[in-house]
């Protein structure tokens, strides 16, 4: 039976407008926060592969603690565990620190797949998963889609620059998606149910024997040294509420800018 | 500081916003090293004297054709660990490079700045800028490691003739067993290069709006009306309702045509990185809080499925008077 490990990420709720926190110049992450929404397509592709072959779900996210009840969405989906890395040595973690604590906690599931979402929307760089896995020594497919396990070998298509491939990898491997590749089911509502009731383990770094010199600034290999608002754009747009007359504007701003 | 750029190849060519990075890295250190992966290697690597590169590493390696991303990262590794202890690494962002660049920062432990408009040396150090929320807020970056990544938002940097003289070195790096564990089971066909969009002149996308695939047609007509071709957002991709060839972006093509119609596209970055150095861009949204408003000339809150056809056939009477 395969494990597949979901990574996933509680972002701040897109309703709350995003802001910096102008004390540590780190995205404010104090208030409510939900499932980083690529991400709901990533635990989709996990129960697809688990409605065809079996198998358990894990749900992994580092996160502070004021994203733990995101992960209910993911286990109210269908995911069989959640488990959260949540510890204030953290705080401040880049790429390099957040890949190393995310790789420590995947390798405890022991798992046969890991998924990512495409990109994290508070403005990550859709690349984390190829850090973990070159901690872990994996095989990543990016760009993917449409993944099947076929006899212990995960079968995906992948995107590159000059077209698509179908490809096959060993397991363990890591794949990332490559974004809306499926329609994330809605929670049914025994799902919301036992979510509420199910234990969600939360470890710290030291849980995954990772010293606070390898986490939160001291572990990371960037600092943030200042922020400023940026200067606004040159152009304003013209806009219009069409009530039957936008094609007709819209054709004629198009004639006076541009010679057809 | 060494400076070593990461030269990507598409085609047989180096793509312009890789061969721009030499100029950048020439502000930071005169002498420039390159990395040029693939087949072809050589050749490409043999012009980049002329954009001032002074060493260029080569490996024309078949298994770097593209199929796999993990290979890049071992020849780069290879390079920039004989480049000495204080490398800088530049990089433009691709779908390739996400992967090399990710994968390079956790091998060498080396911090990593993406999505940069800009690098520089203030107060004796090494910084970097780029924008955040949207484009709202300008951050100003540093690294605080010996080697340092520095990837680069795609389509902001052109190539600068610099010429110097140039040797080109062979390499031939050790790959990691995992990284070459794939296996490559079939091509799918599709026109997926891109070309088209490249030279359009006129370029009419569509994206997620847009409700069905046979809606697609309502776009390809004023496409066809324009004289232009069509592109799409990554999700048409996605849904396999228009080849890769036509997708505009980040992991499509980068195009810079006279007009740029966005049908039901938000404006998401990676869309916007694509398209938005085209003359005249103007949109056509349900959204009036859709971000491509505030990067369009013009701008239409309504319906593409009604807007569209309406358009095209203005653009036709227009014609035949
Ligand atoms: C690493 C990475 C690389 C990526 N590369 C690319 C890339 O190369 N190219 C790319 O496009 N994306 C890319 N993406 C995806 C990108 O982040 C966005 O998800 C994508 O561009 C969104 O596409 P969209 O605008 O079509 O869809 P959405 O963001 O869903 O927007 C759809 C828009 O349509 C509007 N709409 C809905 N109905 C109608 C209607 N009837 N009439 C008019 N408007 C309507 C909505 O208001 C909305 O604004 C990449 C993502 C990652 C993580
Ligand atoms: N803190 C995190 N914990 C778990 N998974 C994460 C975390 N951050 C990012 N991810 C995963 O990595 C993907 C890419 O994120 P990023 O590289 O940060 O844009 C996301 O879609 C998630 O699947």
């Amino acid at each position: 039976m395969p494990r597949i490990v979901v990574a996933v990420k509680p972002v701040p709720r897109a309703a709350t407008p995003a802001r910096f926190d102008p004390g540590s110049l780190r995205l404010d992450r104090t208030g409510p926060s939900e499932l980083n929404q690529p991400d709901e397509h990533a635990i989709e592709e996990a129960l697809l592969l688990r409605d065809k072959v079996g198998g358990e779900i894990v749900a992994i996210a580092v996160t502070p603690t004021t994203g733990i009840e995101s992960l209910r969405t993911a286990l109210a989906m269908g995911v069989d565990r959640a488990v959260a890395v949540s510890d204030p040595v953290l705080e401040g973690s880049d790429l390099l620190a957040t890949s190393r604590v995310l790789a420590a906690a995947v390798m405890r599931e022991s798992p046969d797949v890991v998924i990512f979402g495409s990109q994290a929307t508070d403005g990550a760089g859709a690349m984390l998963w190829a850090a973990v896995a070159e901690r872990l020594e994996m095989p990543v497919l990016s760009s993917a889609r449409n993944l099947e396990l076929v006899q212990g070998r995960l079968r995906a298509i992948v995107q590159r620059a000059d077209g698509s491939r179908v490809v096959d990898a060993p397991t363990p491997c890591i794949v990332a998606l490559s974004g809306a590749v499926n329609s994330p089911r809605y929670p049914a509502f025994k799902g919301i149910v036992a979510a509420k009731k199910q234990q969600i383990p939360v470890l710290t770094a030291a849980d995954l024997a990772i010293g606070p010199d390898a986490v939160g600034a001291a572990g990371s290999g960037t600092a943030v040294l200042s922020l400023t608002s940026a200067p606004a754009r040159a152009v304003v747009a013209e806009l219009v509420t069409d009530e039957g007359q936008g094609a007709e504007w819209l054709y004629n701003f198009i004639r006076k800018r541009v010679a057809l | 500081m060494n400076t070593v750029v990461f030269i990507e190849i598409r085609a047989g060519e180096p793509t312009p916003g890789s061969l721009g990075l030499i100029a950048k890295a020439r502000q930071l250190a005169p002498s420039v090293a390159a990395v040029v992966c693939g087949p072809g290697a050589e050749t490409v690597a043999a012009g980049l004297g002329a954009y001032g590169v002074a060493t260029a590493w080569a490996c024309s390696d078949e298994r770097l054709n593209g199929d796999l991303t993990q290979p890049f990262l071992d020849a780069l590794a290879h390079v920039v660990r004989s480049a000495g202890d204080d490398a800088l690494v530049l990089f433009e962002n691709s779908a390739l490079t996400a992967d090399v660049a990710g994968g390079l920062a956790a091998r060498l432990e080396a911090g990593i700045n993406w999505d940069l408009q800009d690098v520089y040396l203030r107060e004796g150090g090494l910084q970097g800028r780029r924008f955040a929320l949207n484009d709202s807020m300008a951050v100003d970056v540093a690294w605080t490691t010996p080697v340092r990544l520095a990837v680069f938002r795609i389509g902001l940097l052109e190539p600068v003739d610099d010429p110097v003289v140039g040797s080109v070195s062979a390499f031939a790096p050790s790959f990691s067993t995992y990284g070459l564990s794939v296996a490559v089971v079939e091509r799918l066909a599709g026109a997926e290069s891109g070309a088209e969009l490249r030279t359009a002149q006129v370029i009419v996308a569509a994206g997620r709006g847009i409700k069905d695939q046979a809606s697609l047609s309502l776009i390809e007509e004023l496409a066809e009306a324009l004289g232009g071709a069509v592109g799409v957002s990554l999700p048409i991709v996605d849904r396999g309702w228009y080849p890769a060839g036509s997708q505009v972006g980040q992991t499509g093509t980068i195009v810079k045509p006279r007009l740029y119609v966005a049908c039901g596209i938000s404006g998401a970055l990676q869309h916007r990185v694509g398209m938005d150095r085209s003359e005249v861009i103007v949109a056509i949204n349900t959204d009036p809080d859709a971000p491509i408003f505030s990067l369009c000339d013009a701008g239409v809150i309504g319906d593409l499925h009604t807007v569209v056809p309406e358009l095209t056939r203005l653009v036709r009477a227009g014609r035949a008077t």
